[in-house]
Parts: structure tokens; sequence; C-alpha cells
């Protein structure tokens, strides 16, 4: 909905000053790739990961590691939650970029993104290391 | 953050209902958004009724009906009145578009709501405030630019590069495209917005152009270009029937393709 324009003071820049700003930041493709690359990636690795997951249903701990025991499956699973991770972090952060507008909040948000995500994707490789190596 | 509810000055209150005109045997209702910036008041929807026996067929000719014959203070911009010059584009029945060139009757079920685009500060009734929509498009340097010396005639295109440019040299930017845009609404003061960056496109896929990589380095920007997420309501809107999101998935691809 529009807005009647209120009669503040704005500031004495012209509009394309403001439009200009602090220029292009030559940054945000790789964000664009690496969120379509690690897409592509899920979507071959969802088949197996749904195939795996289902055989892990119902064993415990010994069936597991035994089932993660061999290479291809943790291969798999690791790729999987690289990319999941990954898109997870880009994803976010374009939601932070959309809708928080204070600078100080939006840095804030950005940087627990990131930490949450690698401790995620940390926590997740650690436990598949672990079952895998049997250690 | 993102604001979801009207700030407390921009609440609408109930209008004014204007009496119907005497001598129509057949009338229309238009509920049309009212606000001046001198009495200190909230917006509010006024209601007109319009003699449709009088009146042309197109939603503008029902504001002009009603600017002539009902309530000459009702502001809006007008002037081609047949979708050339984007004047009067506005929100009619939900949607972004130019009134010159929507049928009053495809506007089905009851009255013809009215507002001025949205998410643009007001000037005044159905008149946005679209300085920064305009600075964005100056921003994007719409002409041609050239180190080569100036050919003593014109600059040549052949046909195939000049077919290239359909699709993209038909706005008339009315804003339609960037004012149903989400992420414009959120982000209008970094986001270039729909009409921009199709203009960009324009200029970015012109063969004649020798500054294609410079634009596109004063495009490549998390907010600049990114923010689109093609939700496509700016091709739902164009009055036009253009794509501007395609037009920006051409750019991104543009930017993948100087970089993999």
């Amino acid at each position: 909905m529009s807005e009647p324009r209120t009669q503040t003071v704005k500031s004495m820049r012209t509009p394309l000053a403001r439009v200009r700003n602090l220029g292009a930041s030559h940054s945000g493709t790789s964000d664009f790739w690496r969120q379509r690359l690690t897409a592509v990636a899920m979507l071959l690795l969802i088949l197996p990961v749904i195939i795996i997951v289902m055989m892990l249903l119902g064993r415990n701990q010994a069936g597991a590691a035994q089932i993660l025991g061999s290479p291809l499956v943790a291969i798999v699973l690791l790729l999987f939650i690289i990319a999941s991770a990954w898109h997870m972090k880009i994803g976010m952060q374009v939601v932070i970029e959309d809708y928080v507008h204070g600078e100080k909040v939006k840095l804030a948000a950005i940087m627990a993104n990131n930490f949450f995500s690698i401790a995620v994707a940390l926590a997740s490789i650690y436990a598949i290391l672990k079952l895998s190596s049997g250690v | 953050m993102v604001e979801f509810a009207l700030p407390k000055n921009s609440k609408i209150s109930g209008g004014k209902t204007w009496p119907k005109p005497a001598t129509a045997t057949e009338t229309r209702e238009f509920k049309v958004y009212r606000w001046n910036p001198d009495d200190g008041k909230n917006p509010s929807v006024d209601t007109y009724f319009i003699d449709s026996n009088d009146c042309g067929p197109m939603v503008l000719d029902g504001l002009i009906w009603i600017k002539n014959h009902i309530d000459p203070t009702l502001t809006f911009r007008r002037s081609c009145r047949e979708g050339v010059c984007g004047s009067c584009a506005m929100n009619i029945d939900g949607q972004n578009t130019l009134a010159c060139t929507k049928s009053m009757h495809d506007v089905k079920d009851g009255a013809v709501k009215i507002n001025p685009l949205p998410h643009q500060p007001v000037v005044k009734d159905l008149v946005p405030d679209l300085t920064n929509f305009y600075a964005q498009y100056a921003s994007i340097e719409p002409w041609l630019k050239t180190t080569t010396p100036t050919p003593q005639k014109e600059w040549k295109q052949s046909h195939e590069d000049r077919e290239k440019l359909d699709g993209l040299y038909e706005c008339i930017l009315c804003a339609c495209c960037s004012t149903s845009c989400p992420s414009y609404w959120w982000n209008s003061d970094r986001f270039l917005g729909p009409a921009a960056l199709l203009q960009a496109t324009r200029w970015v896929k012109d063969s004649r152009d020798e500054a294609t990589g410079e634009r596109l380095d004063n495009l490549e920007d998390p907010f600049r270009l990114y923010r689109c997420h093609t939700i496509m309501n700016c091709a739902k809107a164009c009055p036009k029937s253009l794509n501007p999101s395609e037009a920006i998935a051409e750019l991104k691809m543009k930017m993948v393709e100087r970089q993999v």
C-alpha cells in the first residue's frame, strides 16, 4: 500500500547519488552460482540418501555403523551434508538480506547464520566420520 | 525489519460517497484512493458513480468523467490515453496497470477500485512520487556508450542483432512492474527493480554498445541485481506484455558466463 509522503526533512543528496550510494560490490554471482550448484548436487544425491536412510531405519548403533562403514555410503552422506549446509547458509542469507534492514541487526544475523550453518555441518560430518570409522 | 502494517498516517479512513448523477440511467461505481497533503488528514476511499452511457469504456475515461462532472479535485496523471506514455499507471482492482488500456468492463464484481501504485510515496491522490524510480533508471546509464570513433553515418546493426532487443525496447517506464515486486517493496533503496534491470538488459544486449562489461560490473551486486527472486509479479503486471524477470535471468546468466 502506498503511503502519504511524509514532510520530514530529507537528505539533500541528489536522487542519483542516493541510488549509486557506495557503488556496486562486484559480488553476489558466486553465491548465486553456488546456490544452483548445491541444488543440482542435492538433486543427484537425494535418492541415494533416501535409500541409505531407509536402510538405517530400525537398526541399532552397531548396525548403522556397519552400513556407514562402506566408504561409498559415507561419502554420499558427507557430500549431501556439505551441499545442503551450504545451500541452507546461502538461502538463509538471502532471507536475511531481504527482510532485515537495520545494518547492525543484519550483520549480527548474517554472522549467526554462518556460525549455525558451519556448526551444523561440522557436527553432522563428525557424526558420520565417527560412525563410519567405528571409533 | 520489514513493515507489514501501515504507518499511522497511512491508515485509510472511510471516505465520502458522492451522489449518483441525477440524469443517469446506468451507473458504474468507482472507489478511489484520496489523499491530500494539505489537509492533514489520513487517506480515504471516495465512492463515485459515473454515467455509463456518457463515458468511454476505459478506467481512465471513468476518472476523467469524475474529474469533469463530479469532483475536479481528483488528482491523477494521464497524457496519451493509448498506452504509450505510461503516465496513468495505477493499481486497478488489485493489479498495477495503465488506466487508459484497462477496460472498466474487465473489472468484474462491483466497484472499480483504484489505488496509487503500491509502496511509493504519494504526492496526492493517485499520483506517486517516482523520483527514486527515475534515478534508478538514470543509474543504468541508458544511452549508447562507445570508444570507437563515431562513424560518418549511423552505427550499424544486423537484423539478427536488432531482433535481440525485441521485448526490451518497448518498455514505457510506467513503473507497474517495479511497484508490483515484493523485493522492490522491501528494498527499493538498493534493489534496482524490474524496470531499470530490463532497461539495463536492453543496453547489455545492444550489439552496438561497447561498454557491456562495465554495465555488468555496475549491476553485479547482491542488492542491485540479486534481490530478484523471479517472483514474476513484474511479468504479470506489465501492460505492454513484456517479461522483466526473463530479462533479469539473462543478466544473471551473463554474470555467470563471464565467471564460470
